[in-house]
């Protein structure tokens, strides 16, 4: 394009004006006000402001352009001091210098920066990481619109009691930001809004007190009960150099060992459960790592004693199902870590008039261990209905597992021990009986379309049971052969939507360098609150099988809806308005495809699966992430 | 002890409620639309076979215990009172019932073995 007569270079412009830049700063306002725009086409004319700081003649002496040593370079020292695998982020300006530190001066190692499309999803990946590894995952979040967004999963993993570590930019000196977009991001107290549900937090104000901070933080987050954790990392601390004769430390870390229970106690407990005629553990939260599962196992047989719920082998003879009628004929239940005891021993009837009843006979005895009770707030009611017990400790169940057993092996008669034997006759009866229930369950609408919960199980199981996999989010089938501490990952603590899809991504990274094969079954509603997160798996070869099941729903919601037109006996017919997910429906597969990830769906016949999860598998096998949409029942 | 006394009539009144004595002539196809419309199929799944709800077919139980529960329902069912359903439509969406068949048995089901 010909240029106008009347445009005016910006060099010639900067030549001819630098001598009276000083001048022109001065009367900005009003030249500002008297200046008419530009007009299309033309160079547009510098402001004086910015005429001054490009030309203004500082001395040489004051005028600091670079910085050597960024303070951010000694936080990723630290960060790589307390072992971090991995820092999960979506890009924020107040943590910049963070950002650069660890892809260049710590050489993106340990920690290795995770591109996350959402907050959300970085804690949530963190929560899944930790899940399977069993210590923290790094996050940065962006001061106060990152955190935000961060709120929901930091709620979530705080009910989870699982430990995050989260870095948060945030600029407090108000003369250092610039302005507009960093006043916006910047907050006096940024982690005010998420203290309620994190379990530590701190403002360092130097670097040797981040240092002091960040190591003590680790030690909380790592503490039972376990959490998250925030850190705010000031923009000015990140981006000022250190001084060259500054001696910066890293305090050493040394993790509390976890809290047994009281010996006294403990000899109560056994006492109770080596003459209890028919005890019942409820495993829930206690178990998070193999040895863990190890000592549950040898409790359960040492006592001959049911196992219902948590992270238990599914074959053994002693894993029952659980329900009312386990409980109903029990005369003493060991609740190991049951965050809603209550709503366990109890029923609760969801009618106009609401109702509840004890699932338990009068005079049966209920003992609770858990580190439940050492950390409770006030505001968010996470911690759930008060259970009466007639013993409490308050200690770590999984911690406390081999000294219980050691007190009931002391406490072992002979009479005792032939009537734990015919116990356990009865129980692997009654074990064998409910698989067996459960195989001519999952018949029904075996061949159905939309493709029933039960078939969808049974096809994965087919392709997955001679791998070493890991069921990353959802449930596994009664029907699988669960043996693994990792196999059965879990779930959200607080059950917000929009965790399971990052999650099961965190916990597929934990699960790449053992060389599992990671399977999700993920729900529809869950994926589309945050979908970026497929590309953040593809995006670091993230290896995951998501088999969706896809109701195409937020059925939870949808009952609820139909259970309030009922009650109120108008509009029966409404209950999908605002609880479903179609017209259109979603394309899952192709959804998948554009996001960088293999897609398959969607499937309707089941005839269509195997071939489908093979493939899936396959893929997954050799180390990409892989989606399959199938369209299913309800549940 | 009078209240208690009062809600256990009134409870055997409901046990004892009349209903149809025996299931009227229904039309499946018909049962079949409203068991979707009228979101059955949410908790018993589009087949009856259960979910978050109990398993309800095939073979159902008996229209009378049936149309009782639906109406007066003692655990977490919401009810579907005669003035949302009617009885003829209860005895489509039994005839809708009855109509789904067996399936196949486990034994014969490779993945379930």
């Amino acid at each position: 394009m010909k240029k106008s007569k009347t445009s005016i270079g910006r060099r010639g412009f900067l030549k001819g004006t630098a001598a009276g830049a000083a001048a022109i700063v001065a009367a900005e306002p009003l030249a500002k006000a008297q200046r008419p725009s530009p007009a299309s086409g033309t160079a547009v004319i510098p402001s004086a402001t910015a005429l001054a700081a490009e030309t203004s003649t500082i001395p040489a002496a004051i005028e600091v352009l670079t910085a050597d040593r960024p303070g951010s370079d000694f936080m990723v020292d630290i960060l790589k001091s307390l072992g971090f695998e991995y820092i999960a982020a979506n890009p924020g300006s107040s943590f910049r210098s963070l950002h650069e530190s660890i892809v260049n001066y710590g050489g993106n190692k340990s920690p290795e920066l995770l591109t996350c499309c959402h907050e959300e999803s970085s804690v949530a990946l963190a929560d899944g990481y930790a899940r399977v590894e069993g210590k923290p995952m790094a996050v940065m979040a962006h001061s106060t619109v990152g955190l935000q967004h961060a709120a929901m999963a930091i709620y979530n993993t705080y009910a989870a009691r699982m430990p995050v570590f989260i870095i948060l930019g945030n600029t407090i000196d108000a003369e250092t930001r610039r302005p507009g977009i960093e006043w916006y991001h910047s907050a006096q107290d940024a982690v005010a809004m998420v203290r309620e549900y994190t379990k530590w937090d701190d403002l360092p104000i130097s670097l040797p007190h981040f240092a002091e901070s960040a190591v003590r933080g680790y030690k909380i987050a790592m503490t039972a009960p376990m959490g998250p954790v925030v850190l705010v990392a000031d923009s000015d601390l990140q981006e000022r150099p250190v001084a060259k004769e500054a001696r910066m430390k890293i305090p050493k870390l040394t993790l509390p060992a976890p809290l047994s229970g009281d010996s006294g106690a403990v000899a109560e407990v056994a006492r109770l459960l080596v003459n209890a005629q028919n005890p019942v553990i409820l495993a829930d939260r206690c178990v998070r790592s193999e040895a863990g599962m190890k000592n549950l196992v040898e409790l359960a047989e040492t006592v001959q004693a049911p196992v219902a719920g948590g992270k238990f082998p599914s074959r053994h003879p002693l894993s029952q199902a659980g329900g009312r009628g386990l409980l109903a004929n029990a005369d003493l239940i060991l609740a190991l870590e049951v965050p809603d005891l209550w709503g366990t021993i109890n029923s609760y009837r969801d009618q106009q008039i609401r109702t509840y009843r004890s699932n338990i006979k009068p005079g049966a005895k209920v003992v609770s261990i858990s580190t439940g009770e050492l950390d409770i707030k006030s505001n968010y009611q996470y911690f759930q209905r008060y259970a009466e017990v007639d013993v409490a400790i308050a200690a770590d169940a999984e911690a406390t597992l081999a000294s219980l057993t050691e007190a009931c092996k002391r406490l072992i008669t002979a009479d005792r021990k032939r009537a734990f034997e015919e116990r356990g006759k009865k129980l692997a009866a009654a074990h064998d009986q409910a698989l067996e229930r459960a195989r001519t369950e999952a018949t029904y609408a075996w061949d159905e379309s939309p493709v029933s919960t039960a078939r969808m199980a049974a096809e994965l199981w087919a392709q997955i049971k001679d791998k070493d996999w890991s069921l990353v989010t959802g449930g596994a089938s009664r029907l699988w052969n669960v043996e693994k501490y990792y196999q059965s990952v879990g779930g959200g603590g607080a059950g917000g939507l929009g965790y399971s899809a990052p999650a099961s991504v965190g916990a597929a990274l934990a699960n790449r360098k053992h060389g599992r094969l990671s399977v999700a079954i993920q729900t529809d509603g869950d994926l589309m609150y945050a979908p970026g997160v497929l590309w953040t798996a593809a995006h670091h070869r993230i290896p995951l099988l998501s088999v969706m099941h896809n109701n195409r729903a937020y059925h939870q919601e949808v009952m609820h809806i139909q259970r309030m037109a009922n009650r109120h006996q108008r509009g029966i017919t409404n209950a999908g308005i605002g609880t479903t997910i179609t017209d259109p429906n979603i394309d899952f597969g192709a959804m998948a495809k554009s996001l960088g990830i293999h897609g398959e769906g969607p499937i309707t016949d089941p005839k269509d699966l195997a071939p489908a999860l093979k493939r899936g598998v396959e893929i997954a096998m050799r180390g990409e992430p892989v989606l399959v949409d199938v369209v299913t029942q309800p549940r | 002890m009078r209240l208690f006394i009062l809600l256990a009539t009134a409870s055997v009144l409901w046990a004892q409620a009349p209903g149809p004595a025996s299931a009227p002539a229904g039309n499946a196809q018909n049962g079949k639309k409203i068991f979707e419309s009228y979101g059955c199929y949410q908790c018993h799944g589009h087949a009856g076979q259960g979910g978050a709800g109990a398993r309800i077919a095939p073979r159902p139980i008996a229209f009378a215990a049936f149309t009782r529960y639906v109406r007066q329902p003692t655990g977490e069912m919401p009810p579907y009172t005669a003035k949302v359903v009617s009885d003829q439509e209860l005895g489509d969406i039994y005839a809708f019932l009855q109509s789904i068949p067996q399936p196949p048995a486990a034994k014969g089901i490779p993945l379930l073995n």
